[in-house]
């Protein structure tokens, strides 16, 4: 499997944030992107996720599903966390892995195990919106868990998160390199992944 | 219950049942907006009976109008909306399935309660019948249109008001067929099923259509 991006260019607001942006990343590989604000960190990975129309060029991942969308093997975490207050954590997860998981997949965890992998067993039936920060964060990294896509576009994942957890998650992207999938990650802070490449982005140009 | 849409309605159901979620405001605003109609139009049980059809109806599309605005608002603030667009289940399907849940929590209920505050409203039986009968059958057409409006309004701050400017006159067909029909059912000169019949064509094109125009609505808008 491999993401192809292919002269990518994307522009907000009548302004080119991304000019004829090219790279190529295989199965099992991470790439970190980094830049200042403003670098266009956050647009790149929408852009990737499709949310974004594209002004030229192309994004593709071959050899993934047939028939299948990228955005459909692509697993997307921003700043918010795409959790619903009122619900328990349990009923949140639940939901999303079985609206994004279409097909059963082996590699796909419990929500049981998705929360003990970021250590949230504990609070399974408390309601999301009683939570911290950190454990809102953590709930939000178990959706990559539950159901599984080859792709994680990630974008500042680390935010809120203590040392352990960081630790954690670090494991469980590893984990997910080693089942054959790709990352994609923007962030400010090292992520824990020491065979990672970087894509620098450079200012605001 | 494995499937995505069974999934998605369960969530929406449940959202609209908890505390603070839409369910229960809607009918109790219903019943506050029938409840004082009396004080404003006074107690004379003739013109209440005449009137009555007409202020439940239009009690019932302000009541559906309230709980809308944050249809899709609240998916957009905390980036599930984001997610509906990554997932295999088409956009369309997945406003249609917010739109039934959000009715079975929010319209049903309304529906249920009409025949109750009918008779503070000085209805007969038939009377009653034909408001339930209408509210039943127009109910989910506030809805689908009402969820164009919650669409077209998903990045307005307090877009509930901009909201009700778009959809209040998209609803006049319904209002005015729903209405028809629930006062033929207790007699007059047209015939109850002709009215009724438009509003079931109208319920019928709405869930067509809506789907598609408020899905479309929230690609363009996500951009």
């Amino acid at each position: 499997m491999r993401l192809c991006v292919d002269k990518l260019s994307v522009s907000r607001g009548g302004r080119l944030v991304l000019d004829r942006l090219s790279f190529s990343l295989f199965a099992g590989q991470a790439l970190v992107v980094t830049g200042p604000n403003g670098a266009g960190k956050s647009t790149l990975l929408r852009a990737l996720a499709g949310l974004l129309p594209r002004a030229g060029g192309g994004v593709a991942l071959e050899g993934g599903a047939p028939e299948a969308e990228l955005a459909q093997q692509a697993h997307y975490l921003a700043h918010s966390d795409g959790m619903k207050s009122a619900l328990t954590v349990e009923e949140n997860l639940d939901f999303w892995s079985r609206y994004l998981a279409q097909a059963p997949d082996r590699r796909s965890r419990s929500v049981d195990d998705a929360l003990g992998v970021v250590g949230l067993g504990h609070v399974a039936a408390a309601p999301f919106g009683v939570l911290s920060a950190g454990q809102k964060r953590r709930a939000a990294l178990a959706r990559l868990l539950v159901a599984f896509r080859p792709l994680w576009l990630l974008d500042e994942p680390l935010t809120a998160l203590d040392r352990a957890s960081r630790e954690k998650f670090a494991v469980a992207m590893r984990d997910h390199c080693a089942l054959g999938g790709l990352i994609v990650a923007a962030t400010h802070e090292p992520l824990g992944l020491e065979e990672a490449s970087t894509l620098a982005l450079g200012g605001a140009s | 219950m494995t499937s995505p849409l069974a999934a998605l309605f369960l969530r929406e159901w449940r959202v609209a049942r908890r505390i603070g979620g839409s369910g229960a405001m809607g009918v109790v605003f219903f019943l506050t907006l029938v409840a004082i109609v009396p004080f404003a139009v006074g107690p004379d049980p003739n013109l209440l009976a005449r009137v009555g059809p007409a202020i439940l109806w239009i009690a019932a599309l302000l009541a559906t109008l309230l709980c809308l605005d944050r249809l899709f608002q609240a998916d957009a603030e905390d980036g599930s909306l984001d997610l509906f667009h990554l997932a295999e289940t088409p956009l369309e399907l997945a406003v249609l399935i917010k739109c039934a849940a959000h009715w079975a929590a929010t319209g049903l209920p309304l529906v249920v309660a009409a025949p109750f505050l009918g008779l503070m409203l000085q209805q007969e039986t038939m009377a009653l019948l034909g408001v339930v009968a209408t509210l039943l059958v127009g109910t989910p057409a506030l809805t689908l249109i009402g969820a164009i409006g919650a669409a077209a309004t998903v990045t307005v701050r307090r877009g509930g008001l901009l909201m009700a400017l778009l959809v209040l006159p998209l609803t006049i067909p319904v209002l005015i067929f729903g209405v028809s029909a629930a006062q033929a059912a207790s007699g007059g000169t047209v015939p109850f099923y002709a009215p009724f019949a438009i509003l079931c064509a109208i319920t019928l094109a709405a869930l067509a259509l809506c789907p598609f125009a408020a899905a479309a609505a929230l690609r363009y808008l996500g951009e």
